[in-house]
């Protein structure tokens, strides 16, 4: 395993916003093939994080480095083109269209010298992803909101995956399903991250965190409280680094 | 494993089943269409004097007073689907054509370079526009009816200084003015109908394209419906927006050429108060005001429906004062139909 490069470093990365400082000093590698898990409480810092590496906001100090070489995250698209994937909170789909279309949404296939959209390949590519992530929908060409909170979510996760060439981060990805369609989502996270990609994966559920991840970083009040490998800590140990409490 | 994941064999029975003529009545441009069939039919019962339904001079008329509101009704419900207002389209009108004037008559320029140059003055505005409310995060109705009350000073008070009155004459004296007006301005057949008729046709027909087919009208749907998802997701939104209101205002200068080459003058008031009639079109053709939903072919036929009632009413022999509560009525009874189609589509989901 020695011979394996981070994906992606954060190296003392810090945010304020204005008098507040967000996020102090975040220090992280992330290996292809694992699953990194973001644990705090409300206000810890967590999607402060997320939004770095999503290009959203952009570090006050340190830097993001992505093989070996700094970069300016400066925008989600820029993000987007250093192969870093997000599934948000509130998902980030096109309630009002078809699902193969909220796959390809910015990044819209066209054919033709008119460059006119290719929806029957849209389509097509979208199906067989669906099937091979195996997303239980219907048809690619149904509307979001015709869609269950569970296939929604199977849609966001499938445009990561779809693109993500490097990383994909997620913001309480089962926050608001329900117990099978969580397991489902989960093994969805594990089938990607046995294709290679690395994943992080903020979480409020503990025995979530202890399913499905290799390692635990956790944040107290935007400070970086540790990092352990997830084999070698018990759940109350996890418990009093987030609360700060023995 | 395509198998498992096919769908079931009887359908959910949560869903509503929609039937066909429901399902086609729920499209915006259809129900444009009934609607303009509509007032086209009655004017035909009501304006008995003339022969409204058969003499190609009539349809003559009221397709060129359509086609002053249709071509620019094109990108301003583009705009509208984008989530945005532009209220200074119709004032763009008239400072374009003075503009011109000025270049032709004052300036001395050939009235070719002078028409470039407006266009780039009205794409220049649109970015203003845009990038004010893209930066600024301002209501773009409230940045556009800024531009609107600072064009109109301007066209007011240029206007009378440069010439003492309250219009630019003699642009006919312009060297090139001919062959630009048979591009702009002409009749194209013996019955009087202008090429402006063609232009909001063609103007159409690419805007119809463009929200249907091409990527940029995939993101004006969502930077107008979802525009958080959107932004992030990748999809370019400031720069689709800006791009809308560059397109509006350069079409308001595209109209404000054809008027000045049509109408060889410019008053320094023309063009305003159609800013609300490229609105009422883009309403009746199934735009909503909150953006994320509209049709360009629809906008077609609200500007047809309106150019009818605006020639109808005069062939009809009723006071002309009476088109301003037509419009009204018109604005009105399309907003209601919106709704109810809005809601029926969300019921039958």
């Amino acid at each position: 395993m020695a011979e394996l490069k981070p994906l992606v470093q954060l190296d003392r990365v810090r945010k304020e916003f204005g008098a507040v400082v967000a996020l102090e000093e975040v220090t992280l590698d992330v290996y292809p093939g694992e699953i990194v898990a973001l644990v705090g409480d409300n206000g810890a810092g967590k999607s402060t994080l997320v939004k770095l590496i999503a290009g959203v906001h952009q570090p006050t100090s340190g830097q993001i480095v992505l093989d070996g070489e700094p970069v300016r995250l400066s925008s989600p698209s820029e993000s987007q083109r250093h192969g870093i994937e997000v599934v948000y909170q509130d998902l980030a789909l096109a309630n009002s269209q078809p699902v193969y279309m909220n796959m390809f949404l910015g990044r819209e296939l066209v054919r033709g010298p008119l460059r006119q959209l290719d929806r029957p390949r849209m389509a097509q590519e979208t199906r067989q992803l669906l099937d091979e992530l195996d997303i239980r929908i219907d048809s690619p060409r149904q509307t979001i909101r015709d869609l269950s909170g569970g296939q929604r979510q199977g849609v966001a996760i499938g445009r990561a995956v779809h693109w993500a060439q490097r990383l994909v981060l997620m913001d309480e990805p089962t926050a608001a399903l329900g117990v099978q369609e969580t397991k489902r989502v989960e093994e969805i996270i594990l089938r990607m991250r046995d294709r290679g990609r690395a994943i992080v994966i903020v979480s409020h559920s503990l025995d979530q965190v202890f399913r499905i991840s290799d390692r635990i970083c956790v944040l107290r009040r935007g400070r970086q409280v540790g990092i352990r490998a997830t084999p070698e800590v018990d759940a109350d140990e996890i418990v009093s680094m987030i609360t700060g409490l023995r | 494993m395509a198998e498992t994941a096919a769908p079931p064999a009887h359908p959910d029975e949560r869903l509503v089943r929609v039937g066909p003529l429901a399902r086609l009545l729920t499209r915006p441009d259809i129900g444009a269409f009934v609607g303009a069939l509509g007032v086209y039919l009655a004017f035909g019962y009501f304006a008995r004097g003339v022969d409204w339904l058969g003499d190609p001079g009539i349809a003559a008329n009221w397709t060129d007073q359509a086609a002053q509101y249709g071509i620019v009704a094109v990108p301003v419900a583009l705009l509208m689907i984008g989530g945005e207002f532009d209220l200074s389209a119709g004032v763009m009108i008239g400072s374009s054509g003075l503009l011109l004037g000025y270049l032709t008559t004052h300036a001395d320029m050939n009235i070719w370079p002078a028409i470039l140059l407006v266009l780039l003055f009205g794409l220049a505005i649109g970015f203003i526009n845009g990038y004010t409310v893209v930066r600024t995060k301002l209501p773009s109705f409230i940045v556009t009816l800024a531009t609107f009350f600072v064009l109109q000073g301007v066209n007011a008070a240029g206007t009378l200084k440069l010439t003492g009155q309250t219009a630019i004459q003699n642009i006919d004296s312009a060297s090139g003015f001919d062959s630009a007006r048979r591009f702009f301005a002409s009749d194209v057949t013996t019955y009087g109908f202008k090429v402006k008729v063609i232009w909001w046709i063609g103007i159409t027909i690419v805007g119809a394209w463009l929200l249907a087919k091409s990527r940029f009208g995939n993101w004006i749907y969502s930077a107008g419906g979802e525009p958080n998802s959107a932004r992030n997701v990748g999809v370019p939104v400031a720069r689709t927006k800006i791009t809308l209101f560059m397109m509006t205002s350069g079409i308001a200068a595209l109209m404000g050429i054809i008027e000045a080459l049509e109408l060889r003058s410019m008053q320094s008031k023309e063009g305003i108060g159609l800013e609300f009639i490229f609105i009422i079109c883009a309403v009746v053709g199934g735009c909503l005001l909150t953006g994320g939903f509209g049709s360009v072919i629809g906008t077609f036929f609200g500007a047809a429906m309106l150019g009818m009632v605006q020639l109808g009413i005069v062939d009809a022999q009723w006071d002309s004062n009476w088109t301003y509560t037509f419009q009204g009525a018109i604005l009105f009874a399309a907003v209601l139909l919106n709704t109810a189609i809005r809601a029926r589509m969300r019921r039958a989901r």
